[in-house]
């Protein structure tokens, strides 16, 4: 198997790590970096649960190989937590009810994130299309939803 | 207990207290630890369903390198299982394997990669045997029984029989009767945190265990047993759990194993399924064929109910006894019935084993039922509402089989449901294609009988410890699944000592340090833990009232609780604070210390079975739900649900209203179209691509209704919502389709292709419903 050096931006700083060919990336954040707020649902694309932004856009890294990273910017939920309490988003979710236990929540709030960024003020139906990727067993997604409409104010 | 008086906290909207953790992904989940050193287990799994083991020979696996042990069923073939008298599993298959997925053998290696190619490694001779998926087949004597435990050579796990009154003269003497026949598929919890274990054993001769598991103590007792070692020298921890809905409260293989391949390395293992063994893990729900048969009288009052029911249980047995039970006993609520008869069968297929999930042996039962009298209603031209209000258990009484009710809610729960989603205007009004129905629910809060070393031991036990800093650590073993249990101990804690709940600290779940409590699982955590929790807490308090009275100057009896203080009462200028009084409750005795426990009282019939069902509280509910449905493409859809529930005194808004609402979309998958799918003993959909929950689309808004009166026995009130939110949604849905296009549907799933024929079976007998 190849090695070789991928570099790309992580969480806002530049990262150089040696991995093999076949390193998947949600393995290469877990195990080798120890980044382990993306979780591990099904390994398969089907969960949602490791979602992480590659440029800036909603992306399953357990389908994506590292070194595809490669020049790329990565941000993970730790990337987006800022150093002192809780983003917008984060905050919402907490106070509306959107995460029980917690498995899936980071995947929602990276997908939340985007969503966000990109139209502040969802709608109901645009929130449901959003989050379309992403499974969550314990809410029924309603306080999901109310918590990412509220993040986004009036 | 009951009096809740005037609560500062309780009964508010309370934030999750690691919901910033979990938001930020900092939570520990028992995946995100790594232990120095630390190897990976991978389990070679049956691809036979039904085979005798002649050998297997793992000489070329464990000379690979990189393999640091490898592991047969022979080393530890102690059987265990949940329940005490069915012990009938084997941590790996020892001389059969029953299931394509079952384990037949183990091994720790370096990398994960390393561990794939010793299992490929890995030569098992069988002697295959016949397979048997069909629980018919299995009620008769057979060739090779699954277990040698079955009746007299059948597969037939369990056999129940009640009879309580006279069911079939009330049947003789019936104004009208109704039978319904319901078929349900097998359903899984589909949690998403995969099931994952990691164990160290140590030198010093103890071995600790983390895992993702919703009973920390059961796991406990089985890794003693089958391994071999004291309880003591064991120490079992919870991490953050990714949801459980029962599939994580038995005590599972894959844990034991994990746990002895560490023994046999002397190297910390972690064991990670993939999803697909997660499905084939399984203890989801059980396939079930039911049939109720209902008596009334002229007046639509209840005579008797006549129930057969025929399980199907995989495997093993797991929670299987109880299944049985609970699937003819649970139907004795929300309604007096005076005449009831049950026979029901759990019976062994080679296919995943069935287990406990979300409103265990309450959920199918209770759709049939629902759905029966909803037929009865229409027959007899009753209102669906005034059939059930008419019928309904009143407070403090029993039913025909000992069941005590103590606090019912349940013609609330009518009245609102019926009032808020404006039955009266839309029932039987509505256009094709669009209809109302109304479904009901009765759960336990809390079995009364558990699975205990002792009745008389309490099922929960709570510590609390103060020093000077004045922060409040509190230890259980309750398992916060997801459900808000920590949150729930906090609020009590908070509430009794008067504290700020950032005051409260929730320790780990550790064996070490935390009192045993029996877990998640039968709907028991706000009761038992709840009560506790404050009784710990009152102790606390009564500490520090001592102290401030004697700062104070006044007897203890005149002081109150105020914030973060203790004040005289009718003079709340003249008080001490917390940390005062705390400080000089300190002197007296160094840091402080309560506990509190919750026994349930005895109750139940003498006879066989009686404990079945037993709990010291009930929730009820009423669910409406209006659908919509396309004739042509059958796809329908619930587009609102009132659900009246009934959990006593709700002490945490936001988590009651979160349990609902997931069990609404729990229940909708398994009415809609979830499916454990099966090609004879293969499961043919184990993935979450196949295997279709609920999407965000297909979920109704939903309107809560929280009427329950105070619970006399229940903590500040309250009783569970955690389980019986469930039962109410699935024939609530069913009945308000066939509102909408009259027809019923007794198959579980509905799939838009059964509407579909439905309607054209409707249409060629003739029928026409509402003008179509």
């Amino acid at each position: 198997m190849g090695r070789g050096v991928v570099r790309f931006e992580l969480n806002g700083q530049p990262a150089e790590i040696v991995t093999t060919d076949e390193r998947i990336l949600l393995d290469l954040l877990r195990e080798d970096l120890n980044l382990t707020g993306t979780k591990r649902g099904c390994d398969l694309g089907t969960c949602g649960a490791c979602t992480v932004l590659v440029d800036g856009r909603p992306t399953l890294s357990c389908l994506l190989l590292a070194r595809s990273a490669s020049e790329h910017s990565i941000t993970t939920i730790e990337g987006l937590t800022p150093r002192e309490g809780l983003s917008e988003v984060q905050r919402a979710f907490v106070e509306h009810g959107g995460t029980q236990c917690g498995f899936c929540t980071p995947g929602f709030i990276v997908t939340a994130t985007a969503l966000l960024r990109e139209n502040p003020h969802p709608t109901q139906d645009q929130v449901v299309e959003a989050i379309s990727g992403n499974l969550c067993r314990c809410t029924g997604y309603s306080k999901i939803i109310s918590a990412i409409r509220a993040a986004g104010g009036p | 207990m009951g009096s809740a008086g005037d609560l500062r906290l309780l009964g508010r909207r309370i934030p999750y207290i690691e919901g910033p953790l979990k938001v930020s992904g900092r939570a520990e989940y028992t995946d995100d630890i790594k232990r120095p050193g630390q190897l990976v287990g991978r389990l070679l799994r049956s691809p036979w369903a039904h085979a005798r083991i002649r050998s297997i020979d793992t000489s070329a696996a464990r000379a690979m390198p990189g393999v640091a042990a490898v592991l047969i069923g022979t080393k530890y073939p102690t059987p265990f299982g949940v329940l005490p008298i069915t012990h009938d599993e084997t941590a790996l298959a020892v001389d059969k394997v029953r299931y394509i997925g079952d384990i037949l053998a183990a091994v720790a290696a370096t990398d994960e990669r390393t561990a794939e190619r010793a299992l490929a490694e890995i030569r098992v001779d069988v002697e295959v045997l016949p397979e048997y998926v069909d629980p018919q087949v299995g009620l008769s004597p057979v060739a090779s029984p699954i277990h040698a435990r079955g009746l007299l050579g059948t597969n037939i796990q369990k056999e129940v029989t009640q009879h309580f009154g006279d069911v079939d003269a009330a049947f003789a003497r019936a104004a009208q009767t109704v039978r319904v026949r319901g078929r349900f598929a097998g359903v899984t919890h589909a949690f998403l945190e995969p099931l994952v274990t990691v164990a160290e054993a140590t030198p010093d001769g103890r071995l600790t265990v983390w895992s993702a598991t919703q009973v920390p103590h059961y796991l406990h007792r089985s890794l003693s047993e089958v391994l071999r070692i004291p309880m003591h020298r064991i120490r079992v921890i919870k991490p953050e759990v990714g949801g459980g809905f029962g599939g994580k409260s038995d005590p599972l293989p894959h844990e034991i194993v994990c746990a002895a391949l560490s023994l046999e390395t002397g190297r910390p293992v972690k064991m990670l399924l993939d999803r697909d063994e997660v499905f084939l893990t399984n203890h989801g729900r059980h396939p079930t064929q039911n049939e109720v048969r209902i008596a009334a009288d002229a007046d639509g009052k209840l005579l008797a109910y006549d129930i057969t029911a025929l399980i199907e249980g995989g495997a093993w047995s797991s929670f299987g006894t109880v299944t049985t039970y609970y699937n003819g006993v649970l139907a004795m609520g929300p309604y007096a019935v005076p005449n009831f008869r049950y026979h029901g069968r759990r019976v062994y297929t080679n296919r995943p084993p069935s287990g406990a999930m979300r409103a265990h042996g309450g959920t199918n039962i209770r759709y049939s039922i629902e759905v029966a009298l909803d037929e009865l209603g229409e027959r007899m031209q009753i209102d669906p509402f005034d059939l059930r209000d008419r019928n309904a258990l009143p407070p403090r009484s029993l039913t025909v089989n000992q069941l005590r009710i103590t606090s019912t809610s349940f013609r609330k729960c009518l009245a609102a449901a019926r009032e808020r989603s404006g039955w009266d205007q839309k029932f039987r009004k509505l256009p094709f294609g669009e209809g109302m129905g109304l479904g009901c629910g009765f759960y336990i809060s809390g079995s009364n009988s558990p699975i205990h070393f002792s009745p008389k031991m309490p099922q929960c036990t709570v510590h609390l410890k103060v020093d000077m800093d004045g922060g409040i650590a509190v230890h259980s073993m309750q398992a916060d699944i997801g459900q808000g249990s920590n949150t729930l101990l906090a609020a009590i804690v908070a509430e009794v000592v008067g504290v700020p709940i950032e005051r409260v600290h929730i320790a780990r779940v550790d064996s070490d340090v935390s009192p045993v409590d029996l877990g998640s699982y039968s709907s028991r955590v706000t009761f038992m833990m709840g009560n506790a929790a404050r009784q710990a807490a009152e102790s606390l308090r009564d500490q520090l009232l001592v102290a401030a009275a004697s700062l104070l100057g006044y007897p203890i009896e005149r002081l109150r609780v105020g914030n973060e203080r203790y004040e005289v009462d009718h003079r709340p200028e003249v008080g001490v604070s917390y940390t005062e009084a705390l400080h000089k409750a300190i002197e007296a005795r160094g840091a402080l210390t309560a506990t509190g426990s919750y026994t349930a009282p005895p109750m139940g019939g003498s006879h066989k079975g009686a404990r079945a069902g037993t709990a010291p509280a009930y929730s009820f509910a009423a669910y409406v739900a209006h659908v919509v449905a396309d004739p042509d493409t059958g796809d329908y859809r619930a587009t609102k649900v009132w659900a009246a529930f009934d959990c006593g005194r709700p002490l945490n808004r936001l988590a009651v209203e979160g349990q609902i609402e997931g069990s609404i979309h729990m229940g909708l998958g398994q009415l809609m179209g979830e499916t454990m799918s099966y090609r004879g003993s293969r499961l043919l959909n184990p993935s979450l691509l196949e295997y279709k929950i609920p999407t965000p689309q297909q979920m109704p808004e939903v309107e809560c209704l929280l009427v329950g009166d105070d619970d006399p026995e229940g903590p500040f009130g309250a009783k569970e919502a955690g389980e019986g939110p469930l039962v109410a949604t699935l024939p609530a849905v069913a009945n308000a389709l066939y509102d909408a296009i009259g027809v019923r549907f007794y198959d579980l799933p509905i799939t838009p292709d059964k509407v579909v024929k439905g309607l054209e079976e409707r249409r060629r007998e003739g029928r026409v419903w509402k003008g179509e």
